[in-house]
């Protein structure tokens, strides 16, 4: 069996969900696939998950009502040893990339980690990744009896819907207390479209001046392109833009459709966050900057007068 | 208290990597110490110049587990201020590709050390693996917190922040613990002069994998350099309207991406 956990939020399941889904139905040739819910009042996403697969195991639990990476980790790798499950699959969030390797160990399975493509062949799971910081793509296997394996998002498409709704089993779960405490929280900019998933990323830079300038030049261009704003280590440091905003090897992973880097040099660890994307547009004032090795169209010139002007165009 | 930092050694981030016969050749490249586990290193230090948890004589080991050729890792965390250094050299067997296996090592050693605290980079520069931390943090059955951004311990809790899927947390969490380190946890130190000829006869312990039972079930298959065609469209910008023109042109008709 593969199985497959459903990430959710605001009462539907995250878009990961669907993605892992047609990675494991992609893998499907060696069992069916399950999906488990964890949470607390989850009963609307245990129906959701029922469309894509056949079976759903639902452990709806208050202590499960906010993440934790220690109760996470004992509830997959539980079902995972109950359930003789080959391979599991979670999505390549942080959270899930922090508790992902605890799986693992508890079932002693190897990790492949932020898998970009996945296979499951005569036993062996084999996984395509990026490393060197996003430089280098690599494939490796294993022929382990149970692997643990982290998708990446966007890697596969969102599955659709099946005929008939899956079967929603409730299962028991031995849980531990938690340890890590939360006394507070700083959550990402809510009213903002999520740059993990958005078609279209404006980011800005340190050339873009000061967070008025950030405000007026990256956020005026995002607004009228409906996109998703994002931001360099540079200008998240200074103060200027909030955390979950930044793009890079210590922020989020983007791939959309387009990319406008504006007044970013382009460092290898704000590269390793964007590379991937479909096609990428620089504005930088130095012809020489590195932004402009990965860009498919570059504009070397002041941001803010050619902002205005592509704002103006766009109308 | 005894914190056990893990250190690695990777290719500086400015390096061309070259990649030979199917895999990436380190041979030419300029290595270093993994800039994330220089946070773990350098917070190690600060706790144990603050006297963390109370305590006046906090030791601080930085552990490397890799190739011989980590020593130098390892002798830079002590030019830094690390007490003492244990290498875990990994010979001919790669453990780079499997964390689960590595991180058996390191629990063993951190429970022979008898430390409470272990720290080590949030992502490693080389396997871009960011499952280090949590898996020792099993191993060892201990509390974890990962990507942290601030960090304190009184008595024996530890209290910080730290990055999760949806914005920042700021957290409290029980020692033994293991944390994971990242840029903005603080700005590490350079060596001195003095602290790097001390650091020749800190003690460095060689210790062999043979003896921890450990077998890799993770097999590297190829790796390649990533090499992805980009147009390299220059439009000039001297005029910011007819810029701005053609790159909307451009976008829409040429690439398709827009609107
Ligand atoms: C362990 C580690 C992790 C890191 N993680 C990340 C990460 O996740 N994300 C990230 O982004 N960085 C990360 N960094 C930092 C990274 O190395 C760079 O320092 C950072 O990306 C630089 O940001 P920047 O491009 O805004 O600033 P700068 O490098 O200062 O570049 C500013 C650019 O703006 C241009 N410019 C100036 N004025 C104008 C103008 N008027 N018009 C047009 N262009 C102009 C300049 O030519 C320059 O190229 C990390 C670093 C380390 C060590």
């Amino acid at each position: 069996m593969i199985l497959v956990v459903v990430e959710h939020g605001n009462g539907r399941i995250g878009k990961s969900a669907r993605e892992l889904v047609t990675a494991a139905r992609s893998c499907g040739v060696e069992g069916p696939v399950a999906a488990l819910v964890l949470g607390s009042d989850v009963a609307a996403i245990a129906t959701e998950a029922a469309t894509l697969v056949g079976q759903v195991l639902v452990a709806d639990r208050p202590e499960l009502a906010t993440y934790d990476a220690e109760l996470w980790a004992a509830a997959v790798a539980q079902i995972a040893r109950e359930g003789e499950v080959a391979l599991v699959l979670i999505a390549a969030s942080r959270s899930g990339r922090e508790y992902s390797p605890r799986v693992a160990v508890k079932l002693e399975a190897p990790l492949i980690e932020g898998a970009a493509c996945l296979t499951f062949e005569g036993g062996v799971v084999r996984g395509e990744r990026y490393s060197f910081l996003s430089r280098v793509t690599e494939t490796v296997e294993s022929n382990a009896a149970v692997v643990v394996a982290t998708v990446l998002p966007g890697a596969f498409a969102p599955a659709e819907a099946l005929g008939a709704p899956g079967e929603q089993f409730d299962v028991d779960l031995e849980l531990p207390e938690r340890r890590l405490i939360v006394t507070g929280a700083q959550p990402a900019n809510a009213g903002r479209l999520p740059l993990g998933e958005a078609e279209i990323v404006v980011a800005g830079g340190r050339g873009t001046g000061s967070a008025e300038g950030f405000e007026r030049i990256v956020v005026g261009l995002a607004d009228k392109l409906g996109a998703a704003v994002g931001a360099t280590r540079a200008v998240v440091d200074a103060g200027w833009r909030p955390y979950a905003e930044q793009v890079g090897q210590t922020g989020v992973t983007v791939q959309p459709r387009l990319y406008l880097a504006i007044g970013i040099s382009g460092a290898v660890q704000h590269l390793s966050g964007m590379n991937k994307s479909q096609t990428i547009v620089a504005i930088n004032k130095d012809a020489d900057a590195p932004i402009f090795t990965v860009a498919d169209y570059g504009i070397v010139g002041d941001c803010d007068a050619i902002v205005e002007a592509l704002k103006s165009a766009i109308g | 208290m005894r914190i056990l930092a893990i250190v690695a050694q990777v290719p500086g981030a400015e390096e061309r990597l070259k990649v030979a016969e199917g895999g990436v050749d380190l041979g030419a490249s300029k290595l270093v110490l993994d800039t994330m586990d220089e946070y773990g290193v350098e917070e190690a230090l600060r706790l144990r110049e603050a006297g963390a948890g109370g305590d006046t004589a906090v030791e601080v080991i930085v552990l490397g587990v890799g190739p011989s050729r980590v020593e130098a890792a390892l002798r830079n965390a002590l030019a830094l201020g690390a007490d003492r250094a244990v290498l875990v050299d990994s010979g001919a067997i790669d453990l780079a590709r499997d964390v689960v296996a590595t991180s058996k090592v390191i629990a063993e050693v951190a429970k022979r050390e008898r430390a409470d605290l272990v720290l080590c980079g949030a992502q490693q520069a080389d396997s871009d693996s960011q499952a280090l931390g949590a898996a020792v943090a099993e191993r060892l059955g201990w509390a974890q917190a990962t990507w942290v951004t601030a960090l304190t311990c009184e008595g024996r809790t530890l209290a910080g922040r730290h990055d999760v899927d949806d914005g920042q947390q700021d957290f409290r969490l029980p020692l033994p613990a293991v944390v994971t380190a990242q840029q903005g946890l603080n700005e590490p130190r350079y060596p001195t002069l003095p602290n790097i000829m001390k650091a020749r006869k800190k003690e460095l312990r060689m210790e062999v994998l043979a003896g921890f039972d450990v077998a890799p079930q993770v097999r590297l298959v190829k790796q390649e350099l990533q090499h992805r065609e980009r147009l390299h469209r220059l439009i000039p910008g001297s005029d910011a309207k007819a810029a701005a023109d053609e790159l909307l042109r451009a976008l829409r008709e040429d690439a398709k991406v827009l609107a």
